[in-house]
């Protein structure tokens, strides 16, 4: 999977299903602080990533997850070469 | 001293009626909000018959973390609870200064339990469940979820008590307000209506089987009824401190004035005429009224045939010769269940406010136990100044509430 089609799949859950408004989308805004992604949604994002790609989050893989950019680069790493 | 309770606001999401406005209508001109569901029959349920209830959309009314921990009865409570907080004249700033606090009738969240039980059966693995099956599935789905969207800071916690949880949550908010431990309590009754939390229900041959004409289905007090028809909704009541009420000049619909309770200790499902006299004799002794002062009473009634034996041989043994007028309007909205005992207070106070009995409907032929009652068959125009509310439930939970108009009698 080509990393601009994870970038569009990524941006269109947080906003359709995580109701992230649209203008704060940004490849440097982090998760927590200015996405306002907290613990419970976080819970969601893993159905949703499995979901849509297939493959099953590990927590202990997203502990250096902190910005959008490292969230699609941990996603391209797992399914970039299908 | 003991501090008068007061009704100021309420709200009903039912098969009758999505608002108080639509309700009153229905039940004025005998309508009924029973139908078929089809779907049922590819579940294997023995009967069809339900409440129809029409799921709210509540996109844009809450954000998604409220709205995705709601179940399906609690997205019904929560409308019915916008709608009596409204007519309460409580707002937000209200509820941010003031404690308010929650007892709300739930016995089960049927759907949220099954679905989530279906998704780890088929994925192995519990992560897949998402954040919100835990606050959906646990019997308190609806005081947890209500009390973090209006930021309820009192009493919150879910009565469970079968078909009587609703009646026993106007209970229990009555005696907190009476004994000066709240000013406010929010108090109702919940019922999920989808089919998975039937099916067990539908196990017992509890439902009528009257299929081909779904609003003659459910028929208390009928010589000819055949059983009850499942459904649900949710209903709100505001009960506040007498005085606080006034120093509000909130809206006083009418006063709760007796609450009375019993259990059987007897069969898991056959109801007792004695215990339902028990908790009929307690309210009106907490009232301090008598079986004259009782206007109108609004029946249990499931139209089952041995519940509504039971409880004509009660209303009969404690009212007799008054011939007081009876109604179940489960005739019209089918049983509501957890919800019941809050939804038929407000029936009842509609009633109350616009002087009418209810009928209850396909009531043709008396058997020998409802003979001796006196059945409103037809809308009746009655003033009403105090009623009577029973409500019974599984493993013999009785309960029975007493309201009147405020300052009569």
């Amino acid at each position: 999977m080509k990393r601009e089609e994870i970038i569009k799949i990524v941006n269109e859950f947080l906003i359709e299903e995580l109701e992230i408004e649209a203008e704060k989308i940004a490849s440097e805004a982090r998760l927590k602080n200015d996405l306002g992604i907290d613990s419970l949604d976080f819970v969601d994002i893993v159905v949703i990533v499995e979901r849509n790609f297939k493959f099953k989050i590990n927590p202990e893989e997203m502990v250096n997850v902190s910005t959008l950019n490292d969230f699609y680069d941990y996603i391209e790493s797992k399914v970039g070469d299908r | 001293m003991k501090r008068r309770v007061v009704i100021t606001g309420t709200g009903i999401y039912s098969c009758i009626g999505k608002n108080l406005d639509e309700v009153r209508e229905s039940l004025y001109e005998g309508k009924s909000g029973i139908g078929v569901d089809a779907e049922r029959k590819n579940y294997g349920f023995r009967s069809l018959l339900t409440g129809i209830v029409e799921r709210p959309s509540l996109k844009g009314m809450l954000d998604r973390r409220a709205r995705i921990s709601l179940s399906e009865q609690g997205e019904y409570a929560y409308v019915a609870t916008l709608e009596a907080l409204k007519n309460a004249q409580i707002d937000p700033d209200y509820l941010d200064k003031n404690e308010t606090g929650i007892f709300y009738g739930n016995d089960s969240s049927a759907k949220a339990v099954i679905e989530a039980n279906d998704t780890v059966a088929a994925k192995k693995d519990t992560m897949l469940l998402g954040s919100e099956a835990i606050f959906r599935s646990m019997n308190s789905t609806v005081t947890m979820n209500l009390s973090t969207i209006f930021k309820l800071r009192g009493v919150n916690m879910t009565i469970s008590a079968a078909c009587a949880s609703g009646s026993h949550a106007i209970g229990l908010g009555y005696i907190f307000i009476r004994d000066g431990l709240q000013d406010i309590v929010l108090c109702g009754g919940a019922q999920e209506t989808n089919a998975y939390s039937m099916g067990s229900f539908d196990a017992l041959s509890a439902f009528s089987v009257r299929m081909d004409e779904p609003e003659k289905a459910s028929r208390p007090f009928d010589a000819s009824r055949d059983g009850l028809v499942p459904s649900g909704g949710a209903a709100s009541l505001i009960l506040e401190e007498y005085e606080h009420a006034v120093q509000r000049g909130a809206p006083i619909l009418a006063e709760v004035a007796g609450y009375g309770f019993s259990s059987n200790g007897a069969n898991l499902s056959q109801p007792s005429d004695a215990g339902s006299v028990i908790a009929i004799m307690r309210a009106l002794n907490d009232a301090g009224l008598t079986v004259k002062d009782i206007d109108y009473i609004n029946a249990h009634a499931t139209s089952t045939p041995q519940g509504d034996a039971f409880e004509a041989i009660a209303i009969d043994r404690v009212f007799g010769s008054c011939r007081t007028p009876v109604s179940s309007t489960k005739s019209m909205t089918g049983h509501e269940c957890w919800m019941a005992g809050a939804s038929e207070i407000i029936y009842s106070l509609i009633m109350m406010q616009h002087s009418f009995v209810a009928p209850n409907k396909n009531f043709e032929q008396p058997d020998e136990y409802s003979a001796k009652l006196n059945i409103v068959s037809q809308r009746l125009d009655k003033k009403i100044d105090v009623f009577l509310s029973n409500s019974f439930g599984f493993g013999g939970t009785n309960n029975a509430l007493v309201i009147k108009k405020i300052n009569n009698k």
